[in-house]
């Protein structure tokens, strides 16, 4: 039980940090996620991070909240995803209400303007980190097939502006496909 | 009934903004201005602004900050839970199926397939915000003789660090934000 009341503890704070410090859309808030967990805590495994990430991406709903409640679950249960959901929550939750009262003194402060702008050359910088050991580990399959998923998906969302869910459902596609060859290929043998 | 009603008009905005941050937009747009009436359109803009420059996702920042204008901090808290209440509990339920059938042959199939596309994903959102600190701009309308140096030492010199030593990444982040605006304030280029 104390372990996982401690667990519950590093649970809470890491969420909390990765809120409050996440700026951009919810694909920053998953490689931040990425690191943290499957890195830094070894908590989860990398391959389960991208499931959760492809689960998350087609739940309706705001992508940190959503991952926070898989991850959560999977650590603590409903406990859990709860601990993790409040985590996520209270750091936008304190800012925006502070900011709601102080919006023109914010607006126009020249420092924070600043510093959010040159944030986003380190934020670029930690999810291409991610990226590297993630795209490294897809080439280390060996399919080509994965190989030339990954390669088509990321044009058809950087240069082609496809919207994530189509990708995501395309390649859930695909997938089934890949099962149906498999199963067959599987059947010839035996 | 004001509360009751911001609950329900936050609860639609969670339950149908699939697809991430931007596409909730349209969603509040349309229940907050267009069919309740509690903001005006003006005041909408600027609820944008502060959400993309604060963290947090967009629809969370938004519901705080629809609540808290309207109804304080009541008005925050049930427009909070309104937002996350249809993520928890769909999210809870797809988390279930997940890790009971997770480890089933044709399950690792299919799932296998989504790993490359959420790679992709996650690169293209790294590239976009990339590019939007090195040249302020999309890809469509980036020129290369604007690249801003100071982000582009930046970025170079985190991705270094976070390659060769064990740097949390929000060090990363928030160093960044330090040195980046301590370097812009010595060149004069601040206020």
């Amino acid at each position: 039980m104390k372990k996982d009341y401690s667990k519950l503890w590093t649970l809470f704070k890491s969420m909390f940090v990765l809120s409050a410090c996440t700026f951009g859309g919810g694909f920053v808030i998953v490689s931040l996620m990425k690191k943290r967990y499957v890195e830094e805590l070894g908590w989860l495994e990398e391959d389960e991070m991208l499931d959760v990430t492809a689960i998350t991406q087609s739940a309706p709903g705001p992508l940190p909240v959503n991952a926070s409640v898989i991850i959560g679950y999977r650590m603590a249960g409903i406990i859990g995803a709860l601990t993790a959901i409040l985590g996520t929550i209270l750091p936008p939750m304190v800012i925006i209400s502070v900011i709601s009262v102080f919006y023109e003194q914010f607006r126009t402060n020249p420092y924070i303007a600043t510093a959010l702008e040159v944030m986003r050359a380190g934020v670029a910088a930690v999810i291409f980190d991610v990226v590297i050991n993630l795209a490294g580990n897809v080439v280390k399959t060996k399919r080509i097939l994965y190989i030339a998923m990954m390669v088509t998906a990321f044009v058809a969302t950087y240069i082609l502006d496809v919207s994530a869910m189509i990708i995501i459902f395309v390649c859930l596609g695909i997938g089934l496909i890949d099962l149906f060859f498999t199963l067959r290929k599987k059947g010839k043998k035996i | 009934m004001l509360l009751l009603k911001l609950f329900f008009a936050f609860m639609q905005v969670g339950l149908f903004s699939v697809g991430g941050g931007y596409a909730a937009i349209p969603l509040i747009q349309e229940q907050i201005v267009n069919i309740h009436k509690l903001m005006t359109m003006e005041e909408f803009t600027d609820l944008i602004t502060v959400a993309e420059m604060t963290p947090g996702p967009i629809s969370i920042n938004s519901a705080t900050f629809v609540g808290m204008r309207i109804a304080g901090i009541p008005g925050v808290l049930i427009c909070t839970v309104g937002c996350i209440i249809p993520s928890f509990c769909i999210c809870l339920t797809l988390a279930h199926f997940y890790y009971k059938y997770r480890t089933v042959s044709g399950v690792q199939v299919v799932l296998g397939s989504l790993r490359p596309a959420v790679v992709a994903l996650i690169a293209s959102a790294g590239a976009s915000i990339l590019m939007l600190g090195l040249f302020q701009a999309e890809l469509g309308d980036i020129i290369l003789r604007e690249v801003r140096v100071v982000e582009l030492v930046i970025f170079v010199l985190s991705l270094v660090i976070l390659r060769k030593f064990k740097v949390s990444a929000i060090t990363i982040i928030l160093g960044s934000g330090v040195v980046g605006t301590a370097v812009y304030t010595l060149m004069g280029a601040v206020g």
